[in-house]
């Protein structure tokens, strides 16, 4: 029992180590690989833009929950004005970031993983290799960037969809005043607290990316082996982001 | 390979512009041959002289990936299944290397992938989709592609399984008349005896890291040896046995415990 655990925690400190060592290749390839930026917008479009339709839908759906909850809540105090300011600090600073991350993980995480994890099981980027392509900057660095890129992006979309899903309840339906709702909003919204999201979700960006590719681009050849790069990706971008999250957060104290 | 040695004493020269084809049966180290001529992997010990250079003391030595990719940039490989880049059609396909190492003008690549495939007989297959092709179809623009860089080297993985007779009939053509067009070296590893007969020049054959007889195809079938008998007649059971090591059958099936 005591040895089972044990050995956990020595492999998952070897694949900590692992995974630092493939983003810094990944880094010693990306001035090379930005050359080629039109592999990178292919990239950005694939993690992104077909992202864009659940983050969106997401975006509003927790919005209008947040608007709802913040108004039962709120209107206990007496001051269901400051609807706009909570709503816009819990979407930029924690929900935007950290639910989008976790969507990105699910949608453009997976995709990335089983993709380069299927092309080393079909000897795709042996191939590369023989033709005397690296597949690490040819496949991987673009894949990575693309998907850097794309999630501060979705996530600052995340967090304007959802202020107007909040708007949308705490305003159109709850009767909240319109012009006190972004007056207040305007007013005690920081730009570190701007900041702080943009940190947040840059970081997300940076490690599901890296898990996504680290783990499809070192998958066993197999059916089995993808699929089981497939779900660590997913289940380990996530604790890492909460984990993050916390880190962070703390940070900006 | 796990602390065990594939190879033991192998030694082989394969001649220049020749159908050199490396036999043997399954899990006796002949991908594993593959892979370290083409410094996919690095031997423990040993030299792998290809076309002047010495692979094993380069790597050794620290051979860089440049030096590599500069000695694989003249060799071609097919690998078994094609491995066709999956997002890309099968004019892109081809295009590939081109589009990677050269700068060249888009109407010269345009005509180089169309001789190409014309020299597999896929012309007419170039705005298809990998997805859209049969096993031999995709092995045939796989083909095209190893050579549009015109390799001086090249090197087929196990070209015939799972093929039908007709795709393994252009196949076969396909290795003598590149290799006689273009004066190329091919290596063809394989264990298919007919189809091998009908194409190689010269036939290694291994068995247990070594190898165990070689020479023209007439000459292996006439081979004083058990195992090239075994091998070239198809023979379930001989010096390769039949069953795999195992305990004593009997005291097995009359084990109560039935342990495995």
């Amino acid at each position: 029992m005591l040895k089972d655990q044990w050995s956990g925690l020595t492999e998952s400190v070897v694949s900590l180590g692992a995974t630092v060592r493939f983003l810094w290749r990944l880094l010693v390839h990306t001035p090379r690989a930005l050359l080629r930026f039109d592999l990178i917008i292919e990239q950005i479009w694939n993690a992104g833009a077909l992202s864009l339709v659940i983050v969106m839908l997401s975006g509003l759906f927790v919005g209008m929950v947040l608007g709802l909850q913040g108004f039962q809540l709120l209107q206990r105090f007496g001051s269901e004005d400051s609807l706009g300011t909570a709503s816009a600090i819990g979407l930029l600073k924690e929900l935007g970031p950290v639910i989008t991350a976790l969507l990105f993980a699910g949608r453009a995480g997976t995709a990335l993983a089983s993709e380069l994890g299927l092309m080393r099981a079909t000897d795709q980027l042996s191939a590369m290799e023989m033709m005397a392509v690296d597949p690490i900057q040819r496949v991987v660095v673009p894949r990575f960037l693309g998907g850097v890129i794309a999630m501060p992006l979705l996530a600052a979309i995340f967090s304007v969809i959802g202020l107007y899903g909040a708007q949308l309840i705490g305003v159109q339906i709850m009767g909240v005043d319109s012009g006190s709702f972004w007056s207040q909003m305007r007013a005690s919204v920081n730009p570190v607290d701007i900041n702080e999201g943009l940190v947040k979700s840059c970081a997300f960006g940076v490690t599901c990316s890296l898990i996504a590719v680290y783990e499809g681009y070192n998958a066993d050849p197999t059916a089995e082996g993808v699929g089981r790069a497939t779900t660590r990706t997913v289940v380990t971008s996530a604790v890492v982001t909460l984990f993050l999250d916390y880190l962070i957060t703390a940070m900006f104290l | 390979m796990n602390g065990r040695p594939v190879f033991d004493g192998l030694n082989m020269d394969i001649p220049r512009g020749r159908v050199t084809a490396v036999m043997g049966p399954s899990g006796t180290g002949k991908t594993t041959l593959l892979r370290l001529i083409t410094g996919q992997a690095i031997a423990d010990s040993g030299t792998i002289r290809v076309d002047g250079e010495e692979l094993g003391s380069l790597a050794r030595a620290g051979l860089t990936r440049a030096g590599l990719y500069d000695l694989r940039r003249r060799m071609g490989m097919l690998f078994q299944n094609g491995a066709l880049l999956t997002d890309l059609s099968v004019f892109e396909n081809v295009a590939f290397p081109l589009r990677e190492h050269t700068k060249l003008p888009e109407r010269l690549i345009h005509q180089l992938v169309l001789v190409k495939l014309q020299a597999v007989g896929l012309r007419g297959a170039a705005g298809l989709m990998p997805a859209e092709l049969s096993g031999g179809m995709s092995r045939r623009v796989a083909l095209a592609r190893a050579i549009v860089m015109d390799p001086a080297i090249l090197i087929y993985d196990e070209p015939f399984v799972g093929l039908d007779p007709i795709s393994m009939g252009v196949i076969l053509r396909l290795i003598r008349r590149l290799n006689d067009a273009l004066g190329l070296t091919s290596i063809v590893v394989s264990h298919d005896v007919q189809e091998i007969s009908a194409v190689a020049d010269l036939v290694y054959l291994l068995s247990g890291g070594k190898v165990v007889a070689h020479g023209t195809p007439q000459q292996l079938h006439s081979y004083p040896s058990e195992i090239v008998k075994q091998f070239m007649g198809g023979l379930a059971d001989g010096p390769v046995p039949f069953h795999y090591p195992a305990p004593d059958y009997f005291g097995q099936l009359l084990d109560r415990n039935g342990d495995i």
